[in-house]
């Protein structure tokens, strides 16, 4: 009797607490948390005004795939918001959300964007400028390790591309860079953030290959003095999507609010905390007003020039891929 | 042989039956997934997916290093633990609680503050760097962090040992003519095998499926110094999970071959000392 007015009691409360309070579950990767502490009050702060309701997000910050692992496996992410299409796509494999995910939103789903860049200690003394100068020798490259970390897979995608698109550039070519770069590397990290203590703390290599935000945060929490940033000619395109998962919205019902939380990246305000946190903004406006925050740099996407995510895995990441096969060589 | 109705404590088919249920609860049935995730791949894709040179590479360099670590682990752990059981000195305790630190603090934490030590231009690299010994990102860093993680096993299963050790034994074998080595040949170190080798099964154990503190020392670099557990999390990554439970299998097989081995060196051992 007692355990039946408690359950009562209790259904009421939670019943109530859902209707007073919608809380959403963004599952991001790691380097996403700094921009989301600034971004969730502002979103909350424009619902409230907009709708008068309260909405709670909370954060799970880790690796990518990992991340995106854990929702496939049933963490009930409301939004998954990551730094590589194949991350969201398993989702859609897994029949969480539709396979055309992408068009759902503007920009094919992708509110920002950032490149890849080099960092050089102070006064460049390896002259590097470009990707072939990674590969030559007596050059320490640090770069975090592709079959764990976007950023790894990024920046070997980029110098792959690097070497196709320059003149006489082939296949085999573009081989020949990414296996010099890599024969270069004497610390494969798990991820960006390792790579970035190996070279800030550990003192180690001579060029530093990450990301153009997380450069910015290095020169914030290290200061600018004792490294560069050098814009390769050539780059490739950092693209970080969004997406509502279907399955755990349609189940919580906080369809509405999950989409107008991801919407809200692309209004003035989303746009304005993005490029604070020198992501590149895809709207026009803002990205003029940061203007020279962003040097121009001549990028491609990776669907341009290898296909897709899926074609990219198969080929290079893959167990026997061209990446491993770089290094069996030795 | 314990007669079980006559037991002090009652209840053993009670208890008997609780062991099994815990055992199969917490142990086997991780081990039945991990099996039933890799039954799908089939033949082929289990050799693919384990036949790699990188993947081979790997499981060697875990096995080899672990094996190094355990054995020096065998040769400081006694001496510790020696150290701590015979001499009275101050600060005793002390050092005694400090061998379980290893235990308490989170593996990850370790390899950064082992590499801050060991990097090239950490406290201790900067003076080994112009020697020409690189101990972080090397084979050897992956040694030291594994050393580092599997210290209190030899130490912790010898020392009990060693504290209840007679000393009239060794009283009588100075009695009877022996010298200090002899006594520690004839008489210590018999008593002490079955521990140290306790000891020396646990840390080697460990040490092949340690991953946290090896990952920021090792330098991970494929063929060189990659561990397997590495090479396990990688394929996670790229959603292989058949291909990362392969691994895993191969690992746990080896593991199991060479846990065996070292029980019946055991029980070799007991049965020719006479000890327990």
């Amino acid at each position: 009797m007692k355990l039946r007015a408690l359950a009562g009691l209790l259904a009421v409360v939670l019943s109530a607490h859902a209707l007073a309070d919608v809380s959403l579950l963004n599952v991001s990767y790691d380097v996403m948390r700094d921009f989301y502490k600034d971004y969730n009050p502002a979103f909350q702060k424009a619902y409230k005004a907009k709708t008068g309701e309260t909405v709670t997000i909370q954060q799970s910050h880790g690796g990518s795939s990992k991340q995106a692992l854990s929702v496939a496996n049933g963490l009930a992410a409301d939004v998954i918001t990551m730094n590589q299409a194949s991350d969201i796509d398993l989702l859609a494999t897994r029949g969480l959300i539709p396979a055309n995910w992408a068009s759902r939103l503007p920009n094919a789903s992708v509110p920002f964007t950032s490149t890849t860049v080099f960092l050089v200690r102070k006064g460049n003394p390896h002259k590097v400028r470009d990707w072939n100068d990674l590969a030559k020798p007596g050059v320490q490259v640090i770069i975090p390790n592709p079959k764990t970390s976007g950023n790894g897979r990024y920046t070997y995608l980029a110098a792959w591309g690097a070497g196709l698109k320059q003149p006489g550039g082939s296949e085999a070519k573009a081989r020949a860079l990414v296996a010099g770069i890599f024969k270069n590397v004497p610390v494969l990290d798990g991820g960006g953030r390792a790579a970035t203590t190996t070279f800030m703390q550990r003192q180690i290599g001579d060029v530093l290959v990450t990301f153009e935000n997380e450069a910015e945060l290095i020169a914030r929490e290290f200061g600018r003095g004792s490294f560069e940033i050098v814009y390769p000619p050539l780059s490739v395109l950092a693209e970080n999507p969004v997406a509502i998962v279907d399955k755990v919205v349609d189940k919580k019902g906080s369809r509405k609010q999950a989409e107008d939380y991801l919407r809200f990246l692309w209004s003035n305000e989303g746009q304005t905390i993005a490029a604070q946190n020198y992501l590149r903004p895809q709207d026009k406006a803002v990205a003029q007003k940061f203007d020279a925050q962003f040097p121009y740099v001549k990028t491609f996407t990776v669907q341009s020039v290898f296909g897709s995510w899926a074609a990219v895995n198969k080929k290079h990441f893959a167990d026997g891929g061209v990446f491993d096969q770089i290094y069996s060589k030795h | 042989m314990l007669n079980l109705r006559h037991s002090v404590l009652p209840g053993f088919r009670l208890s008997f039956g609780i062991t099994l249920f815990w055992l199969a609860l917490i142990v086997l049935l991780p081990f039945a997934a991990l099996v039933y995730s890799t039954v799908g791949m089939g033949w082929d894709g289990f050799a693919a997916a384990v036949g790699s040179p990188r993947v081979m590479a790997s499981i060697r360099l875990s096995f080899a290093t672990a094996g190094l670590s355990a054995l020096i682990n065998l040769v400081f752990g006694f001496l510790v633990a020696w150290v701590l059981v015979r001499y009275p000195f101050p600060g005793k305790r002390l050092v005694d609680a400090l061998v379980d630190l290893p235990f308490a603090l989170p593996t990850a934490v370790a390899g950064i503050a082992l590499t801050t030590l060991y990097a090239p231009n950490g406290w201790i690299g900067q003076y080994l760097a112009p020697l020409g010994i690189k101990v972080a990102f090397t084979p050897l860093g992956i040694i030291v962090a594994l050393t580092f993680i599997g210290l209190p096993f030899v130490v912790r299963t010898v020392q009990p040992v060693l504290e209840d050790l007679e000393k009239e034994l060794e009283e009588a074998a100075t009695c009877l003519g022996a010298n200090r080595w002899d006594i520690f040949r004839r008489v210590i170190f018999p008593a002490t095998l079955p521990a140290l080798i306790t000891g020396g099964t646990m840390a080697f154990a460990r040490a092949t499926g340690e991953y946290g503190s090896v990952i920021f020392i090792a330098g991970n670099i494929p063929m060189v110094s990659e561990i397997a557990p590495l090479i396990i999390v990688s394929k996670l990554d790229q959603f292989d999970q058949q291909g990362a439970t392969a691994v895993a299998l191969v690992m746990l097989g080896i593991s199991f071959v060479f846990l065996l081995l070292i029980n019946l060196i055991q029980w070799w051992a007991a049965r020719r000392h006479g000890a327990r």
